[in-house]
């Protein structure tokens, strides 16, 4: 049984031009221990989607789903007592922007110990020991005297280390980073995923890699699901994805990487822009934009076909008949 | 397996209809706040009834009229038409003077406001701009002035002066000049950050230019909102001068100046206190719902 | 394409006081010590470096917002520091910037029109209706449509106010243009086409580029020649080619194994990068990576590496030919 299953979520808001639908069903599910990629660009969907998870979605948006379950609970019909004492415990998030996420007006132990307090029970000196304990696991030089520091006296890199410390710190089952290392620099960036794939792996927690940046993922993720204007359109092992891509969209986000550009002088871009509200065309998302699109891309949506490597919301994947797949 | 290589041209869905006019977008959030718009209204109404006093006042506002003192408003016994909110102690009438009163306190707000927001822009621009000895010079005098309770500044002010209408106007505007130069000051320390002040720079902008074409512009939210609100604090502290005999002399129909003639007759004649009493309440709440409704209607374009 | 130096730099030092209080002596913050490097017409001078290195500091020098502390800023020969007001009205002109975030460097209320405008009425008599006409065209030449003059910037997406930057960045007809992180902010996608047009435009204009990034793999792409910093120094600087297939100094080969990749097969090495980014009010002894370079030595901490040329570049370390 997979740890979090997700089938058919959807979240939608109404606004004064209509009802948006920010993700507009996608199915997901993640193994115990497994790392999943989810890569897209802006309006993508995949902040919503690990918000919905959490239950963070703020009031005016619903969200839908025909199943949505954490080990075997359906999320879908918790309480927001038993919600909140599974999130922070069992699922926890780590956030894009250390210095925004953490309470300026806290110190950094206090933020941590409030957690440990909050889930855990514990008080005292044990508490104090143990955040210290944390604070070591997640590479913190000189922890006992980083307790009482506020999250201006320390580096991005620092005040991401304490976010992580803090989700870390009731032994989470499953970890969601939503660009964890986007607002960081180079260096410090490959330390935080380095230290992500090693807590992952020493505790058995499943990660959830929220990112855009397509060389994140190859490096930390197991599985790649990329999503397209709400949508998941391909989902299958990292090295399968970036060898053998089989959605356009994933094929031409991949060519316009300049990494691949080969000492080419211009680079191949995606022609049009993602639809918004208003202008969600009829079929398949990405056929206004796709060279590969047919006539039956346009009037019907495809669903996610399967093949040996993985699944493909398109009728006309790259792969061809390579694998005698719907063509 | 790539794409074609593509021109620059940026191919974009067809536009639909040309974007709202930012003006009509602001009105659009503003319109969903019944209270703003009900302050609004209200404002309209009191600007309608001042400019038209001359023809709407059944009587001149200082006119007595010895036979008819304190006569009670029409619905009570002893009221008439003539004095439909009746009379007060020396005989002139209470509508009239209410009135004309409307014409002098939204004069007072407007004067007040006008003088302090631009003595307080000038100030508060020029501290946040040069930065340095300027803005501690200046913002040390702003404080000063806040250390003071303003009712008594503004006594204090007044009584150096002189009574009269006027004075108590540049009292009132002196007390609440630090509020706008400091609103002005972090809107200007705020904006002068960005990156788009930076590139009129680059691009050779001088500092007036700066300061007036592009940070200028981008600091009016917050300062609308505290104009708006500031009207109705003007027109609450020109009454207490008034009240205290500093502000309006007798016999200007000054809504504060009523009130203070008038205490005395609470119990006897009590609608000589009441009607300005209550059109004080009125027009302040209203500015004070339309202050709020736009600062509501300003934030949000920022957020979304 | 001629290769002509359009913009020098010697030697450029910008060096500030910061006062820690009432009672203790203000520190220096050195935020460039001692940069040099030649641009010519038509290519691209990448910039490479993390937080604190001094690449703003760098922007800021050379697009004269700043003066430099020390050292020469020459655009065609002729020295920025101690020129009159005029003169350096005249030489704005020749150098202009696009900053990082397409949501703070277009001023919010103003029209597309006005923003691409200013530059013509700050700096020349232009009449408003050519004004006009020339925002036009290089609304057009930057792949906008001319029916978005009247627009504000909140109605485009990030894509498109790159481009409203560039062309603003291009009013003036400059010689050099600094960008400052002009994609990094951008998806890949919308990355891409911002590239191809600058690079369009570079080839057509004949622009010189100072393209700060922190982004190797854009930098690999799109530079002539790269110069890495390191807390306000150059620790290495050559032809890109050079730079990237044999690099010398170890922040260097820390940088490009840290750069995620999507073939990470395809990497020389890997390194996980140690310690935190120095602070510049506090730089360490002798070589300013010593704390945190693989291969320090017992003289890393005390003497100062200079830049000398070695195998085709210049490089900043003790041990440079011993990295191979």
């Amino acid at each position: 049984m997979p740890l979090l299953d997700i089938k058919n979520l959807s979240v939608e808001f109404t606004t004064r031009a209509g009802t948006f639908r920010a993700v507009d069903g996608i199915d997901l599910t993640v193994e115990e221990g497994e790392v999943v990629g989810i890569v897209g660009e802006s309006g993508s969907g995949k902040s919503v989607t690990s918000l919905a998870v959490m239950g963070l979605i703020p009031e005016p948006g619903r969200v839908v789903a025909d199943r949505l379950s954490f080990a075997g609970r359906d999320l879908r019909t918790l309480s927001r007592g038993q919600r909140r004492a599974l999130t922070g415990k069992d699922v926890a998030m780590v956030f894009q922007e250390p210095m925004t996420s953490l309470n300026p007006c806290f110190t950094v132990g206090f933020q941590l110990m409030e957690s440990l307090k909050a889930h855990e029970g514990l008080s005292g000196r044990a508490v104090k020991r143990r955040a210290i304990e944390l604070l070591e696991q997640v590479g913190i030089p000189a922890p006992e005297s980083r307790l009482s520091a506020f999250p201006h006296q320390l580096s991005g890199g620092m005040n991401q280390r304490v976010m992580i410390a803090i989700a870390i710190a009731c032994n989470p089952r499953l970890l969601i980073a939503d660009e964890p290392t986007t607002a960081l620099d180079v260096t410090i960036q490959k330390q935080i995923l380095d230290l992500l794939v090693q807590l992952q792996k020493e505790r058995g927690m499943a990660l959830i890699l929220i990112t855009h940046d397509m060389g994140v993922v190859a490096e930390t993720a197991h599985r790649v699901a990329v999503m397209y204007a709400g949508q998941v359109v391909e989902t299958r092992a990292a090295r399968d994805l970036f060898e053998r891509p089989q959605h356009p969209y994933t094929g031409a986000l991949l060519d316009a990487l300049p990494e691949r550009a080969l000492g080419r002088r211009r680079l191949p871009t995606i022609p049009g822009v993602v639809p918004g509200i208003a202008d969600r065309p009829e079929g398949c998302l990405f056929n206004p934009r796709c060279r590969f699109a047919q006539a039956d891309c346009r009037r019907l949506r495809p669903p996610l076909f399967p093949d040996p490597e993985g699944l493909a919301r398109c009728y006309y994947p790259l792969g061809g008949d390579m694998w005698g797949a719907p063509a | 397996m790539t794409m074609d290589v593509q021109s620059n041209a940026v191919v974009e869905p067809v536009a639909t209809s040309t974007p709202p006019h930012p003006l009509a977008e602001f009105w659009h959030h503003f319109r969903r706040n019944t209270g703003a718009v009900a302050g609004l209204v209200v404002i309209v109404l009191l600007a309608f009834l001042a400019v038209f006093a001359d023809v709407l006042a059944p009587h001149s506002p200082i006119a007595q009229y010895r036979d008819a003192i304190l006569v009670p408003p029409v619905w009570q016994e002893g009221g008439s038409w003539t004095y439909v909110l009746g009379t007060d102690d020396i005989g002139r009438d209470v509508l009239s003077r209410v009135l004309y009163g409307a014409r002098l306190s939204l004069l007072i707000g407007l004067i007040v406001v006008t003088l302090s927001l631009a003595v307080g822009l000038a100030v508060g621009m020029t501290a946040g701009f040069f930065g340095g000895v300027v803005d501690i010079a200046i913002m040390r005098l702003m404080d000063i002035l806040l250390a003071l309770p303003s009712l008594l500044l503004a006594i204090v002010v007044a009584a150096i002066l002189g009574p009269g209408l006027f004075n108590a106007m540049l009292s009132v505007s002196v007390v609440v000049v630090p509020h706008y130069a400091r609103l002005t000051r972090a809107a200007v320390l705020a904006e002068m950050s960005k990156d788009y002040v930076v590139a009129s720079r680059v691009a050779g902008a001088g500092p007036l230019r700066l300061m007036l074409v592009d940070v200028l512009p981008n600091c009016t939210a917050p300062l609308i909102v505290q104009a708006t609100l500031g009207f109705s604090t003007a027109i609450l502290d020109a009454a207490a001068l008034g009240f205290l005999g500093l502000g309006a002399q007798p016999p200007t129909p000054e809504w504060g100046t009523m009130l203070a003639s008038s205490l005395q007759f609470l119990q006897r004649a009590p609608w000589v206190v009441t009607w300005p009493g209550v059109a004080i309440l009125v027009t302040v709440l209203a500015f004070n719902l339309l202050g709020d409704g736009l600062r509501d209607a300003l934030d949000p374009k920022l957020k979304r | 394409m001629t290769d002509a130096v359009v913009l020098e730099a010697k030697d450029l030092r910008k060096h500030y006081a910061v006062r820690r209080g009432l009672f203790k002596p203000a520190a220096l913050v050195r935020a460039l010590d001692g940069v040099s490097f030649r641009l010519e017409a038509g290519k691209t001078l990448a910039v490479v470096g993390e937080s604190g290195c001094g690449k703003s500091t760098l922007a800021r020098a050379v697009t004269m917002i700043e003066p430099p502390t020390a050292g020469q800023l020459l655009y065609d020969g002729r020295d920025v520091v101690g020129r009159s007001a005029a003169e350096m009205r005249e030489l704005r002109r020749t150098v202009q910037m696009v900053f990082q975030n397409p949501y703070g460097s277009l001023n919010p209320r103003k029209t597309v029109g006005a923003i691409l405008a200013e530059p013509l009425v700050v700096n020349t008599k232009t009449p408003k209706a050519e004004r006009r006409e020339r925002a036009l065209a290089m609304m057009a030449r930057v792949g906008l449509r001319r029916d978005q003059i009247d627009r504000y910037p909140h109605m485009f997406s990030g894509g498109q106010r790159q481009r409203i930057a560039i062309a603003r960045a291009l009013m003036l007809n400059p010689r050099v243009v600094v960008a400052d992180e002009p994609v990094s902010a951008l998806d890949v996608s919308i990355q891409a086409q911002v590239l191809n047009l600058m690079m369009d435009l570079q080839e057509e204009l004949g622009l010189a580029y100072l393209f700060i990034s922190h982004d190797l793999s854009v930098v690999r792409h799109i530079a002539d020649a790269v110069m890495v910093m390191y807390l306000g120094r150059p620790v290495e600087h050559g032809p890109k080619d050079v730079v990237f297939a044999r690099p010398r100094h170890p922040y260097t080969r820390i940088l490009l194994a840290a750069t995620p990749r999507v073939n990470p097969e395809l990497r020389a090495e890997r390194v996980v990068p140690k310690g935190e980014l120095p602070s510049p009010l506090n730089p360490p002894p002798g070589c300013p990576f010593h704390r945190r370079c693989p291969h320090a030595r017992e003289n890393c901490a005390v003497d100062v590496p200079a830049l000398r040329d070695v195998d085709g570049r210049l490089v900043a370390c003790h041990y440079a030919e011993e990295m191979a």
